[in-house]
């Protein structure tokens, strides 16, 4: 079972709202089957993104993907531990590991993410 | 001809239920489904750096040739000259093309003096299988296609020797670096060879597919006291790039040829023999090559990866043919091919990753080399 308090994306990012700020991060799901997380490219804070755009990467030590935005919004922060323990993605996804906060711009884009069923659904038939 | 030869289906282990059982995650490679990685890359690598590890190589395969005449065909079917070869010792040999590309790179074992065995990449074997059963078809040899009846496990690391000494009789000391020797090993008749793909000491170990689960069992039981882990693909990719030896597919493919890939020293040019390539690889030795094969390490932030573009200023001088987080260095390592005149080690020069330019240096190969 997934974080209960979470929305979910396709692919694998998780946000958790608080007033308009969310917090963005990648699942669990996500971490294991990427492996050994060993770099994390994030955008700089007062980026504008929109829901769906890439914000960044993340890298195993075999393969590079991609990270989407879940919402639209403006980066207000970015977890500055990751550059030096890029790790944390792998050992603690839904807390530690978080990647960036965004002020949200469009709270009725949430209306498109999964619900936590809807996303142990997906990674259940992955 | 560029693709690894298409297969309509793809080979299982003999040892898939043992991956299975050590929770694998498993992946397609060279036509077999083959396990990717078990604890996780890094553990692996560094396993197989500081204790050992264990790994299925069944994918590998296995071309035998003999007869009167194998040592001359297999020289006139290579680069190397497998005549020069002692009974009981292996060579680092290609098979090329005759426009000098690489079309696999081979280890050459001499078993007997009528009897070689040619180990080939798993995407390419079914190619190298078709080509040398050509090109010894004049001489009296035969090929014998043992891919999917040999199986092959390997151990590598410095503890290698202390965990498959109580399986064998064999004097495995006196197996010194590309030797190969002939015995049993847990019970099983088996060629033991001291190679491998790592960088570290340790064995290569071929027995027919029907015992290779005994075999693996054998050697995982032993190897437990020694901290052995069991050591998927993923890793094996990570530490063959530290020991900076190239892949077939990411670093050697048909439009390389062997002078590009500093693999010059393994052309026999002046062999008694010729040999398909000849020719081509004469001009490329006399012209010299339009491109090296160099190690980086990335000075700035970021990894460099397959297909990246390297610039040296504002001039695009290559690009990367395999790049990774270096377990052991804890730095961004890869290699790539650009043109001579940026080869020489301490050049700097500029990756593009994900259209910005980072720094990074020409280093001597390879990245890693073992303590002896």
């Amino acid at each position: 079972m997934v974080p209960q308090d979470l929305h979910y994306t396709k692919d694998h990012e998780w946000v958790r709202l608080s007033g308009d700020e969310a917090t963005v991060g990648i699942t669990k799901f996500a971490a294991d089957q990427l492996g050994d997380i060993v770099f994390v490219e994030l955008p700089v804070v007062g980026k504008t993104l929109a829901a769906a755009a890439t914000f960044g990467v993340v890298e195993s030590v075999k393969a590079v993907s991609d990270l989407f935005s879940p919402l639209s919004g403006e980066v207000t922060e970015v977890n500055p531990t990751l550059a030096g323990q890029p790790e944390l993605v792998n050992s603690d996804p839904f807390g530690a590991g978080w990647m960036l906060k965004l002020k949200v711009s469009d709270a009725g884009e949430l209306a498109a993410l999964l619900d936590p069923a809807a996303y142990d659904q997906l990674i259940a038939e992955a | 001809m560029t693709e690894p030869a298409a297969e309509a289906t793809v080979h299982s282990s003999p040892l898939a239920e043992r991956h299975q059982a050590l929770g694998a995650k498993m992946t397609t490679f060279g036509g077999w489904q083959m396990p990717l990685q078990y604890a996780g890359i890094i553990e692996e690598h560094l396993a197989v750096r500081e204790r050992a590890g264990l790994f299925d190589l069944s994918h590998m395969g296995e071309l035998f040739v003999e007869g009167p005449d194998a040592a001359a065909a297999l020289s006139s079917a290579l680069v190397s000259d497998p005549s020069k070869l002692a009974v009981g010792r292996a060579q680092y040999s290609m098979i090329c093309a005759a426009n000098g590309g690489i079309l696999d790179d081979l280890i050459v074992y001499r078993l007997a003096d009528e009897r070689f065995l040619v180990v080939a990449n798993a995407g390419n074997a079914p190619l190298v299988s078709d080509l040398l059963a050509q090109r010894v078809e004049p001489f009296r040899a035969i090929l014998d296609d043992g891919s999917l009846a040999t199986a092959l496990c390997a151990v590598q690391g410095p503890r290698s020797i202390e965990i498959v000494t109580p399986l064998t009789g064999l004097d495995l000391a006196a197996i010194r670096y590309y030797g190969i020797a002939e015995g049993n090993v847990a019970g099983i008749p088996a060629m033991v060879a001291r190679t491998g793909y790592t960088g570290e000491d340790g064995f290569e170990i071929f027995v027919e597919t029907a015992r290779a689960g005994e075999l693996w069992d054998a050697l995982w039981a032993a190897g437990q006291p020694a901290g052995m882990a069991p050591v998927g693909l993923g890793a094996r990719d990570t530490l063959r790039l530290e020991a900076g030896m190239p892949l077939y597919g990411n670093d050697l493919d048909p439009s390389v040829n062997p002078y590009e890939a500093n693999l010059g020293r393994v052309v026999g040019l002046d062999k008694p023999d010729d040999f398909v390539g000849r020719d081509a690889l004469r001009r490329i030795a006399e012209a010299g090559p339009t491109r090296l094969l160099v190690g980086l390490t990335m000075t700035g932030r970021g990894i460099a990866r397959h297909g990246y573009p390297v610039y040296a200023g504002e001039r695009a001088t290559g690009v990367v043919t395999s790049g990774t987080l270096s377990p052991t260095l804890g730095r961004a390592i890869a290699l790539a091919y650009v043109a001579p005149g940026d080869a020489e080690p301490g050049t700097i020069v500029e990756v593009e990753i994900r259209a910005a330019r980072v720094a990074a240096e020409v280093v001597p190969l390879p990245f890693y080399r073992r303590p002896r």
